[in-house]
């Protein structure tokens, strides 16, 4: 991420005008803390940097940005700051410049000066730290300024982390967990009170999670505790700028809640008009230079392969230095990767990188994209964040980008300089996706931006942090709630509802109140402040820390058999030998092996696999080297659904003839036909096609709302539409559509009725409390929020087959006995904007009102042909689980006859 | 209720030591009546059924294994605030066995109570409802190796092992057992496959001659059929008797897999 441009690429600011460098400061912690001088003109308030600074800059014929200067000046003057920088521009430096100006007069106090942790260094990812320290160290070495810079991360040995918390460094990399424990961890107080800075890194990438949520929580506690530490906040692409600053900054807490530290800090005040004060953008780089590729083999009407357009991407890839291909899932990606090579005649390096390979398996494929060994790198989100692995030229995204935000920062993958432009081939994989990929082209040419929204802070997250105050310093229940509520996340919270979390964390906050006996902290009846019951509670805390709730994983090990092999020839062995479990191939979820019986195969890790059975916590499996097609994994929950604002610009370009003239001619004869045979509905309209085929009747239906609401949406009209006699079968929701088959005739049924957003009411409650995904987001609320544990003092790594109770018998139980509990409210709260988005259900029920367009035909319209190519794989989820008993047992009966 | 015949004499099968795939085996004779199933376990007819408990009609006995009362409140000593209703729950459940067969005797088959320290912590209300069920019947706990004699406390006849008619009942199954041994403690569940997808319930275990009853409790989990554990009881191999939503299905073991 660091790089420091060579002086030609950036013209040097304002030197002829001030010959600042000779009469640079000196160095010396008073010419550091004296008034900078700022050179007048209209936006240039350019400091001088101290003489180490300069003379390094200048000895590499570099000059530093206007952008990074700003930041100095900023600093200075104890400003936070949100510094919004294309790829390639440096901002990791502009970050850290002024805390290394700021340190440099402390290497006169000899080696032997105090640990004072000066600077904190957030980022989302373990691998970004490292990254950091290393290019961080480069100047700070080179200018021999004697900085103490360490990372501290999961991987971190346990001696050097208690080094670390005796013996602070100035500079501090690391992650958002590893901050919770830190908070949670006995004098943190003193570990943070000389903190001067916070910066971090991808912050558009961390806001907008539930590790936010803990992040932001976190460092309303580092302002208790460092009351004038400024942040800063970088990111490459923001959507919604002024959120990020509330984010970032929070609002101060309340005056009762003002803790010990007189100093305040303007800049941590409430949030500015505008946020504009606060925000530093750097001049946008070079524009991107994006295709779509305009494939001359037939576009498909449905699926998310893009197999049709592979020999023209490796004639492509021919042409390139290095091509990253981005895909949205790993099945994608492992598909992808096979069919590249089918047509790899001339063998070309191309490998395959994605979170489920073995980490060394991974770190092989970066070192080799680092070295210019490979020519080309299949990749899922995995390569979307951070570090630079080499000189990519050209990002080849697969299928629709889902969103502008991903695209953009995908794109700048490619070509990591500031001043070229950054070259991007989007692949549609169908006919719809053709119209997806031509709006985000457009849309990153005229510089619009979504993002994900920011969230209202999860009450799960909440107790986690609860409980970590109370691991670490006990605290006061109002200064506590001062310092949450100051957060942007959690402004809002109501005092009753936060009071409510801590009866979560002490008791499990129970109607029954069963387990007050048993609290996991306690509050002291003298001074009022809650600690953890004992060092025991607070060690389990430690131990489940964090707000990533992974699937449980089973790790994919190749198999073979133990003893004497029969020689060629000789009678074989009776019976066959123990299977030994071989190398680990990487990481698969358990849900995807459970959907699969001993002899299926399925494609991981570049090879077809079959599964021999599951030992423990590994998946045997051999490699089918007879095989052609696989079972390919479907992976159903790691797709992006489409955004909000890309999904209303396609909306827009279905209706817009002129926009049209760009599309490959199929798929605007694809469209004229629909117009012809039905309609095609205007931007703000949603049409709505009923028909018979084979003996079924269809409703389906075009929200454009993404795979996950429009499932939402199929469960709901199904269960109407059972309730108006037309007997539904099934449903199917794609990207774009939605259709419902029955057996009975749709064209009569009430449209306005059925669509009428009073279905977000019983109908959904009575679904929710048997949905298998409202029983997985309760499951990882309960963890987040200490209810259940992941990790168990003294006990070796746990799946879900080895844990001693289920989470969704703990659901079943509470949703019967306490339906309003504050934890399954919590989980109501995330299933509405997570797997199950209802938030965007709402939204589009609101939306369609009164603009339903209806066509009752005697055919299929082209809109629907690719919805209707994807049938047949879907039941309805509940009534095929115990149509599979039913299954086996009427084997059974059969036996029996 | 009709009548079955005698079990096939079991096929001697070398036991596979392949990856958690059941051998195969013949189904044992058996009915599925309503939303039971019946069999003969040795010459006694019982009849599985759908809430995990087992019916001996002619001694009126209703045994039930692993409740595992107060589960929950274990959990919270140790921290973890599990919901305080497992117990309630599994008593109601209890109840409406009662109601619906009336019987003479209940066997509680082990591990009535998750730790030996569970019947001290169980809440009035729901101890005033054990009560209640236990003046009803004759009530018998078998000694487990969660809860031991803890249960004892609260009245009721102890066993380490009961006869009832040609049954033996006793909590931990012993390998090469004398036909009509039933027994808990191993919790099975089983993993049915088809239509592409696998489905885990809970359920019974049996090769018609002795038989493993599921875990009754609200938070108990399970150990998978196919698991080598299940070879020792069953070396021909099991039947599951699945718990579905409603009804007891058997699925024979070809459609059976490991975890």
């Amino acid at each position: 991420m660091l790089k420091f441009e060579p002086l030609g690429t950036w013209p040097r600011p304002c030197h002829a005008d001030c010959g600042h460098s000779t009469a640079a400061a000196s160095g010396t912690g008073a010419s550091i803390r004296a008034p900078l001088r700022y050179i007048k003109g209209v936006d240039a308030r350019v400091p001088l940097l101290p003489s180490p600074f300069e003379e390094w800059f200048a000895a590499r014929g570099w000059a530093p940005r206007p952008h990074q200067l700003e930041l100095v000046s900023r600093a200075q003057a104890g400003l936070s700051t949100l510094l919004i920088a294309p790829t390639g521009a440096s901002k990791t430096l502009a970050g850290f410049l002024p805390s290394l100006i700021e340190l440099a007069p402390l290497k006169d106090e000899g080696p032997r000066r105090p640990h004072k942790l000066h600077t904190l260094y957030i980022s989302p990812l373990k691998a970004l730290t490292t990254d950091v320290a290393r290019n961080l160290n480069t100047p700070a070495t080179e200018m021999q300024l004697g900085v103490r810079i360490e990372t501290r991360t999961g991987d971190t040995p346990p001696s050097r982390r208690q080094r670390q918390r005796a013996h602070p460094p100035d500079i501090l990399l690391t992650t958002p967990e590893q901050l919770c424990l830190l908070i949670a961890s006995e004098h943190a107080r003193v570990f943070f009170e000389d903190l001067q800075a916070v910066v971090i890194d991808e912050i558009h990438a961390l806001a907008p999670t539930k590790r936010g949520d803990l992040l932001a929580l976190a460092l309303a506690r580092l302002k208790r505790w460092a009351p004038a530490h400024r942040r800063i906040g970088l990111s490459a692409t923001v959507a919604d700028e002024e959120g990020l600053v509330r984010w970032l900054l929070g609002s101060s807490p309340s005056p009762r809640g003002g803790g010990r530290g007189r100093q305040r800090n303007p800049a941590l005040s409430p949030a500015p008009q505008g946020g504009g004060e606060i925000i530093v953008k750097a001049p946008p780089g070079a524009a991107p230079i994006i295709d779509v590729l305009d494939s001359d083999a037939n576009i498909p009407w449905s699926g998310h392969t893009a197999r049709h357009a592979i020999p023209e991407l490796y004639e492509t890839i021919k042409r390139t230095k290095l091509a990253l291909v981005f895909v949205n899932t790993r099945a994608q990606a492992e598909m992808t990767f096979q069919e590249l090579w089918r047509v790899n005649e001339d063998s070309l390096p191309i490998a395959l990188h994605h979170g489920s390979l073995d980490v060394a398996q991974r770190r092989k494929v970066e070192a080799a994209m680092a070295a210019g060994k490979l020519r080309a790198v299949v990749c899922t989100s995995t390569l979307d964040l951070g570090i630079d692995w080499g000189d990519v030229d050209l990002v080849i995204q697969i299928g629709a980008p889902k969103g502008c935000a991903r695209l953009v920062q995908r794109i700048g993958r490619a070509n990591h300089r500031y001043n070229e432009p950054s070259r991007a081939l989007l692949a549609p994989s169908n006919r719809f996706e053709v119209l997806e990929c031509r709006s985000a082209q457009e849309a990153v040419q005229e510089g619009a931006l979504d993002g994900e929204s920011l969230r209202i802070g999860g009450l799960d997250c909440l107790a986690q942090h609860i409980m970590g105050c109370a691991c670490g310093e006990p605290f006061d229940e109002d200064e506590l709630y001062a310092e949450v509520i100051s957060t942007a996340a959690y402004a809002n919270l109501p005092r009753s509802t936060f009071d409510r979390t801590i009866d979560l964390v002490a008791t499990g906050g129970y109607a029954l109140r069963s387990y007050d006996r048993y609290r996991r902290i306690v509050q002291d009846p003298h001074t009022n402040l809650w600690r953890a019951r004992n060092a025991s509670v607070a060690q389990q805390h430690r131990m489940n820390v964090g707000a990533i709730v992974e699937s449980e994983m089973l790790d994919v090990r190749l198999a073979h058999r133990t003893g004497a092999r029969p020689r060629p020839g000789t009678p074989k062995a009776q019976g066959p030998t123990p299977l030994v479990a071989g190398r680990r191939l990487g990481q698969i979820e358990e849900y995807f092996i459970e959907g699969l019986a001993p002899g299926d195969t399925f494609l991981f890790a570049g090879e077809i696999l079959r599964l021999l059975g599951v030992r423990e916590t590994d998946a045997l499996v051999v490699r089918a080297t007879d095989q052609q097609t696989p079972k390919i994994p479907s992976y159903a929950g790691g797709k992006f659904p489409l955004s909000t604002f890309l999904a209303d610009r396609v909306r827009h370009m279905l209706h817009d003839v002129k926009r049209q003239k760009k599309l490959p001619k199929q798929v605007r004869d694809w469209i004229k036909i629909q117009k012809r045979r039905s309609v095609v509905p205007a931007p703000d309209e949603m049409l709505v096609e009923t028909f018979p085929r084979g003996g079924k009747h269809y409703l389906v239906c075009y929200p454009f709302e993404g795979r996950l609401a429009q499932q939402t949406l199929g469960v709901l009209i199904t269960r109407r539409l059972e309730r108006l006699g037309k007997n539904p079968v099934g449903f199917l929701a794609s990207e774009y559509a939605m259709a419902v088959w029955g057996l009975e005739p749709m064209g009569d049924v009430d449209l306005a009725a059925l669509f009428d957003e009073d279905m977000l009411g019983d109908d959904l409650e009575s679904w929710l409390g048997e949905s298998t995904l409202m029983k997985s987001t309760f499951s990882k609320c309960a963890v987040i929020a200490g209810m259940i544990d992941r990790n168990v003092p003294g006990a070796t790594r746990k799946t879900g087959r080895q844990v001693t109770f289920s989470s969704d018998l703990i659901y079943d139980v509470l949703k019967q006995y306490e339906p309003d509990h504050i934890l399954l409210q919590a989980a109501f709260a995330d299933a509405g904007e997570g797997y199950l988005d209802i938030k965007r259900v709402g939204a589009l029920l609101a939306r369609i009102k009164g603009k339903i367009i209806h066509r009752d035909l005697p055919y299929v319209s082209p809109f629907a042909a690719p919805v209707m190519l994807e049938m047949g794989k879907v039941g309805i989820r509940g009534a095929a689980d115990e149509a599979v008993l039913e299954d086996a047992a009427s084997l059974i009966a059969e036996a029996m006859s | 209720m009709p009548l079955l015949s005698q079990p096939a004499p079991k096929p001697e099968r070398p036991r596979r030591k392949a990856v958690a795939v059941a051998p195969v085996r013949a189904v044992p004779p058996m009915a599925i009546v309503g939303d039971s199933v019946e069999m003969r376990l040795g010459h006694t007819l019982v009849t599985a059924l759908p809430d995990g408990a087992l019916w001996v009609a002619e001694s009126k006995t209703l045994i039930v294994s692993d409740i595992h009362f107060e589960k929950g409140s274990s959990f919270a000593l140790r921290g973890q605030m599990l919901p305080p209703y497992d117990t309630h729950a599994a008593l109601l459940k209890l109840t409406d066995l009662m109601l619906r067969l009336q019987p003479d005797i209940i066997v509680s088959l082990g591990d009535s109570f998750h730790d030996s320290g569970g019947p001290a912590r169980m809440d009035a209300r729901d101890r005033e409802l054990l009560r209640l069920l236990m003046s009803r019947c004759d009530w018998v706990w078998v000694e487990g190796n969660h809860d031991g004699r803890a249960p004892e406390t609260l009245g009721g006849k102890f066993h380490e092992v009961l006869h009832v008619g040609s049954l033996v009942l006793r909590h931990e199954p012993t390998e090469s057992a004398a036909p009509g041994e039933i027994a808990g403690h191993m919790h099975p569940c089983a993993r049915v496959v088809g239509r592409g997808r696998s489905v885990r319930r809970r359920c019974f275990a049996t090769d018609g001659a002795r038989l493993v009853m599921p875990a009754f409790g609200t938070y108990t989990g399970g150990l998978n059929v196919c698991h080598e554990a299940f070879a020792n009881i069953f070396p021909g191999g099991a039947t599951a008797l699945v718990l579905g939503k409603d009804r007891v299905l058997p699925a024979p073991n070809e459609r059976l897999v490991g975890d």
